[in-house]
């Protein structure tokens, strides 16, 4: 693990026009280091869908990145309300985002479906009242 | 059919001239909720929309679209016109519906042809 390139970002909640640097920083530091673009494309989607679930749903949070030879691990930790049913959470087009957050074009439900779409390995761990952490793998 | 082609090729007015102008078209795409966007936009794609805020650059930044063609004559607002511009995501606009402006992209690319469309 001694080659591993760690980044961390903090995610602002409620900030819909700084929602995605974080994924767009680690996307450029990816093709920079010649990552595949399939892999880059992932990689991509799946920590922006999380991004912005974070800006919606959470209080802020962190993002962590580690990049390997081998996989890119994101581990995205959030204070927030939690998922109460992280089941129903993962369902296609179930959705408790707020109006104002479906007038910018998102909240259909589809967050957490595509980021588990998109990954080769996904855990959410989630407390009431506490917060989220969801671990990605994509392997490169 | 590259960017650089569809940007001379006179259908769309030119918004931004993104930093990848040789890469390959692969096919026309239309959405406008990013959430189904970002989980069903091909690598590549030419995507028609009318959804003009900075998520939609995000989206297409990250999702990997070729360009973003703004139809019904949707403008980008001021916040995304600067990420485009930053992202260096070439962007077009239209008056045409969104099924319109997808077809005439399609005509121009090879499988539009072979089909005589």
């Amino acid at each position: 693990m001694e080659d591993a390139i760690r980044l961390t970002y903090a995610i602002s909640p409620d900030d819909f026009t700084r929602a995605g640097e974080a994924s767009s920083d680690v996307k450029k530091k990816l093709k920079q280091m010649g990552v595949s673009p399939e892999a880059v494309r992932k990689v991509s989607i799946a920590m922006y869908e999380g991004e912005i679930n974070m800006v919606i749903h959470a209080k802020g949070g962190e993002i962590r990145v580690e990049i390997t030879p081998e996989k890119i691990l994101m581990v995205l930790d959030d204070v927030g309300p939690g998922i109460p049913d992280v089941e129903l959470a993962m369902k296609a087009g179930y959705s408790t985002a707020p109006d104002e957050v479906r007038s910018l074009g998102f909240g259909a439900g589809m967050g957490l479906p595509n980021m588990k779409k998109y990954t080769d390995s996904m855990e959410v761990e989630t407390k009431l009242g506490v917060g989220t952490k969801i671990t990605m793998v994509v392997d490169i | 059919m590259t960017i650089q082609e569809l940007w001379d090729s006179g259908i769309f007015k030119q918004v931004n001239e993104g930093e990848d102008m040789e890469r390959e078209i692969t096919k026309p795409f239309c959405c406008d909720l990013l959430s189904i966007a970002m989980s069903k936009a091909p690598a590549g794609c030419a995507w028609v929309t009318v959804m003009g805020n900075m998520n939609t650059l995000a989206v297409a930044a990250l999702a990997d679209a070729a360009c973003v063609i703004m139809a019904e004559n949707a403008h980008l607002d001021q916040t995304a016109m600067n990420k485009a511009r930053v992202q260096g995501i070439t962007v077009l606009e239209t008056e045409l519906p969104i099924f319109d402006a997808a077809l005439k992209i399609f005509r121009l690319l090879p499988e539009g042809g072979e089909k005589g469309l």
